[in-house]
């Protein structure tokens, strides 16, 4: 579509906002018109990433605290991916399958996954069980329906050429079906990882002992803005390399997109 | 085939219910068997009863429509507020260039924290109350407004807008006239999508500092071990969920048949 032509240079428009956000926060802070009640100031920021990193708050130092949390994470994930995936290549696969599976599946998935979170902690405390099982929960629903719906989107035209030349149903699978659906796969796994840090957060955030969710609630309950926000800061960074790490295996998964 | 091209959902009925009746019976069976404590799964018709039951008698301070009635009037307006500034905002920088290169690298930014980790500052900054939760909302449901509204005015046909320059619009009536309607079904989509996240945050919020709504209800059930009542509130959420989406649903096909004519 047609824009707005300015004469205004690319980079300056992005630059003055960012550059304006952050000198409103500095002088907002150092002047205190906002209370270092409500929002912390560079300093105290600063003076939270200090604490976490060498005595440690709410249990544990950062390096800890986000390698409990990443673990939790990556192992919920994985559960989803190898529940979810294959799930969804036979839903989409099969008319069968899906008949059968679908009733289940359309009575679980309006359920948010952290409406999931007391069932968890009545079904497995406030261990690391809970956690996994709700972050296996919403990135479940995700990774299934994409891949179900990229095994759809494959052209039978193709499964019936290779089907013709004598593959055999395992051939088709890998070679066909798979490579053909693999981009909406990988799509459905980035929304997968994304609904896993919410579900993981929000997890910790009920009830735990160890994690960034943990941190978060703590630095709530001693009203502690400075350490809020910079476990919030790890949270976003976490998640954005993780999302970046996952770009990088699309990538790699599917060479010939990238020409 | 054939047939099933002719009655695409008569052929696998036979398999869908058998799909149900399945899952309803290991559902029912594992409880009964002594497979699983009833303690711990309940069985659909205890869920069932114990829904009936929260309908009549209070629990956690109210009855279970007054639980979910102040949980819908915090989602309306934390949605309503997302919507109202996402989805204008999204269409300026579709249109403004400049809005687009000053916003985006905020947003880009904001947008990797999930909504629930601004929790501790929505209760610092707007209270428990309503304040806190409506910000968890706003913050669920403002990216898919925001970036669906300006994939939309993007996607408008330069022709059109071409073609309305031509006849002496101004940018506003542009904006307004043309822009806006060839968006609508981007948006539209949007705020279904909004309106999910949203809705999931606002659960996410009662379950942690709120002190009613259908996700306090859950947590006292929990703290009570009352798994059926934790069931039953889990019901409830996905029941008002899907009617919202069923709402949208309706107003997102509304608007691209209103497209097609």
């Amino acid at each position: 579509m047609l824009r707005q032509e300015t004469r205004v240079p690319v980079w300056l428009p992005g630059t003055l906002s960012v550059a304006s956000c952050i000198g409103l926060w500095v002088v907002a802070t150092t002047f205190e018109f906002v209370g270092p009640a409500r929002l912390p100031g560079p300093k105290d920021l600063w003076e939270s990433f200090e604490q976490l990193m060498d005595p440690g708050y709410a249990g544990g130092t950062l390096p800890q605290q986000v390698w409990f949390s990443v673990r939790l994470v990556l192992a919920g994930f994985a559960v989803a991916i190898v529940t979810g995936v294959p799930l969804g290549i036979l839903m989409g696969m099969s008319r069968r399958a899906e008949a059968l599976i679908n009733p289940a599946f359309l009575v679980i998935r309006p359920i948010p996954p952290l409406a999931w979170i007391p069932l968890a902690i009545l079904w497995f405390g406030l261990g690391n069980g809970a956690k996994i099982f709700v972050i296996w929960f919403g990135a479940f629903v995700p990774a299934l329906i994409n891949t179900y719906t990229g095994v759809r989107s494959v052209d039978p035209g193709l499964i019936a050429a290779a089907r013709v030349h004598g593959a055999r149903p395992w051939h088709v699978l890998f070679e066909v079906v798979v490579p053909g659906a693999l981009p909406l796969i990988f799509t459905g796994l980035r929304l997968a990882l994304q609904a896993s840090w919410t579900a993981l957060v929000a997890a910790e955030l009920v009830g735990a002992f160890y994690g960034l969710g943990r941190v978060l609630m703590t630095a709530a309950r001693d009203i502690y803005p400075g350490m809020i926000a910079a476990a919030m800061i790890c949270v976003a960074l976490l998640g954005a390399s993780m999302t970046y790490l996952l770009g990088l295996a699309e990538a790699k998964a599917t060479p010939w997109r990238n020409r | 085939m054939a047939l099933a091209t002719q009655h695409p959902g008569l052929r696998w009925l036979p398999y869908s219910l058998a799909g149900a009746a399945i899952f309803l019976a290991v559902w029912s069976l594992l409880p009964q068997a002594g497979i699983v404590p009833s303690a711990l799964l309940p069985s659909p018709m205890a869920v069932g009863k114990t829904f009936f039951e929260l309908t009549q008698e209070p629990f956690a301070g109210y009855t279970i429509q007054q639980h979910l009635l102040s949980s819908f009037i915090r989602f309306a307006s934390g949605f309503g507020l997302a919507a109202a500034i996402g989805v204008p905002l999204g269409l300026l920088m579709g249109w403004y260039r400049w809005l687009d290169r000053a916003v985006a690298p905020i947003f880009e930014t904001i947008r990797f924290i999930a909504p629930i980790a601004w929790l501790p500052f929505a209760v610092l900054w707007f209270g428990t109350g309503i304040g806190g939760p409506i910000l968890i909302i706003f913050s669920g449901a403002f990216p898919a407004c925001l970036i669906n509204a300006y994939r939309g005015a993007r996607l408008t046909q330069g022709f059109l807008i071409e073609a309305a320059e031509t006849l002496g619009a101004k940018p506003r009536h542009i904006i307004t006239e043309v822009v806006m309607p060839s968006a609508l079904p981007s948006i539209v989509a949007g705020l279904r999508i909004g309106a999910g996240v949203g809705w999931q945050s606002l659960i996410g919020a009662e379950l942690i500092v709120v002190s009613s709504g259908v996700g306090y209800l859950m947590v006292q059930g929990q703290g009570n071990l009352a798994t059926e009542k934790v069931m039953a509130g889990m019901v409830a959420i996905g029941c008002v969920g899907v009617l919202i989406d069923v709402a949208l649903r309706a107003a997102e096909r509304h608007f691209r048949r209103f497209e097609q004519a």
